[in-house]
């Protein structure tokens, strides 16, 4: 019960910091929170029991971190205009609709849920599906220790293939967009 | 507890999707995006979360990570699922690499219009 | 001291203490991958951190002495190449992907469980994303920097903001 209230609180957070960095007009400002909120999230993966994902958040953070504050501070300020009211409106209308009908799906309620209790995964339901295979048969099946790493590379390496490609692919597109002078351009001067 | 906890994850999910619709600044958009992705990736952990109820009480699920001499069978009664675990990590990455394509995008406007505001740039588009 | 080529002497100092225990760190993390926490995306961002410090700390010209961005993206696109060979390896035993040296199929290493080299080809996969994220971040990281210096010097129409010149390596 402790760290369920600690894990609602640093999500709260996350929400108080996300908004911040919506609503702030500052850009740096809003960039700096977006850090937050990143980080916030790594340490609810260390405390959810995922420290693979939370090295990954943590550096991915910095990264994206240094990449945002690098476009806000090289180029000069420009005042956010305020947002549409009609847009506002007609997104918090829809709002309100998505979280009362996600209230609802998790058995809000009283019964009829269609996504498994909060602390009771797939894993330990009668029917426990691939993840408990992979917890109890991935030493002998691929010798590693570390579970997640295995279903990366070994049992889903197909996905991971998949993804490593669309990272390239979008690395690629950065190059070409970024590519200083085009041909004709240079060709003419 | 646990209704709580998934609707402020929607909360969050939502308000990224709001900064991506409504806003008119390409820096508030990434960093809407962003907000978004964040959202679901927490959600998809608190979903392979568990609760492993002990001789002291309820705690919170191992990782998913053999230690010396453990069977497969025993992280099995304590670990957490490790598949939504697994989904993630490569998303994570990846939503760095699409940050790094968009922060080029929004220098590129940037460049041709000198300013990173949407309704401006329309204009000037004419 | 000359501002336009990187930033003062105290960060330039720590950076040629720190960068190399940061690109270590990196390949660290994820030759470790199948063991403990961490592995090849993990440490491929680790890595290409090292890279980005000496890109702020150093300035663009520097680093693009060191390694320049085509030799970046080549480290990618060949470790790409390599996953998909070791992908194509896995005929050996039987099928695309199939995990050919671990401890159930006939080239097995035959070593037990959390030894460095357990979990039959996952290190190797490991390896080859860790060139593969390293080179692409730090190559994009190191093409924004570059765009951001040759954007500002042409390009007429675009409004002149009063930044001392080669304004790339500015950081504050």
């Amino acid at each position: 019960m402790g760290m369920e209230l600690f894990i609602l609180m640093l999500i709260a957070f996350m929400l108080a910091a996300s908004l911040i960095a919506i609503e702030t007009r500052d850009l740096l400002s809003s960039v700096i929170a977006m850090g937050a909120v990143g980080f916030a999230l790594s340490v609810i993966d260390l405390l959810a029991g995922a420290p693979d994902l939370a090295i990954t958040q943590v550096v991915v953070e910095v990264v994206s971190l240094i990449l945002l504050v690098r476009v806000v501070t090289a180029r000069e300020e420009t005042q956010p205009v305020p947002s549409d009211a009609l847009r506002t409106a007609v997104t918090l209308l829809a709002g309100g609709i998505f979280l009362a009908v996600a209230f609802f799906a998790f058995g809000g309620a009283g019964g009829g849920a269609t996504v498994p209790p909060f602390g009771q995964p797939v894993l330990t339901s009668a029917n426990p599906g691939v993840s408990a295979d992979y917890l109890a048969r991935t030493a002998e099946q691929t010798g590693a220790s570390n579970v997640v790493m295995a279903i990366v590379l070994d049992y889903r390496a197909y996905d991971t293939l998949g993804e490593a490609t669309v990272i390239f692919v979008s690395i690629l597109g950065a190059y070409a967009i970024l590519r200083r002078v085009g041909r004709r351009k240079e060709a003419r001067a | 507890m646990g209704i709580a906890i998934y609707l402020l994850t929607f909360a969050i999910l939502l308000a990224g999707l709001y900064a991506v619709v409504a806003k008119k600044n390409v820096v508030k958009i990434i960093v809407g995006a962003a907000i978004l992705d964040y959202a679901v990736n927490l959600f998809l952990v608190l979903i392979g979360w568990r609760t492993v109820s002990t001789a002291a009480g309820a705690e919170g699920g191992a990782a998913p990570i053999l230690a010396a001499g453990q069977s497969g069978r025993q992280l099995l009664a304590s670990a957490v699922d490790p598949l939504p675990q697994a989904l993630i990590l490569t998303s994570i990455v990846i939503a760095l690499g699409v940050t790094a394509l968009m922060v080029a995008l929004a220098l590129r406007l940037h460049e041709k219009y000198g300013t990173f505001d949407l309704e401006n740039i329309r204009r000037l588009r004419g | 001291m000359n501002q336009h080529h990187g930033m003062t002497l105290i960060v330039k100092n720590t950076t040629r203490l720190v960068s190399g225990f940061i690109a270590v760190f990196g390949v660290y993390v994820a030759l470790t991958g199948h063991l403990s926490p961490g592995g090849g995306f993990a440490g491929g961002v680790i890595l290409a951190s090292a890279g980005i410090l000496v890109v702020l700390a150093f300035g663009r010209e520097f680093s693009q002495r060191l390694v320049t961005e085509t030799q970046y993206h080549l480290y990618d696109s060949s470790a790409m190449a390599a996953m998909i060979i070791l992908a194509l390896l896995g005929y050996l035993a039987g099928g695309f992907f199939v995990n050919f040296m671990n401890a159930t199929s006939p080239q097995s290493v035959g070593e037990s469980v959390g030894r460095l080299n357990s979990g039959g080809t996952i290190p190797l996969f490991n390896l080859a994303i860790l060139v593969k994220v390293a080179g692409g971040l730090a190559g994009v990281f190191l093409a924004l920097a570059a765009f951001r210096a040759g954007g500002r010097s042409q390009g007429a129409d675009a409004p002149s903001v009063a930044l001392p010149g080669g304004a790339g390596e500015k950081e504050d």
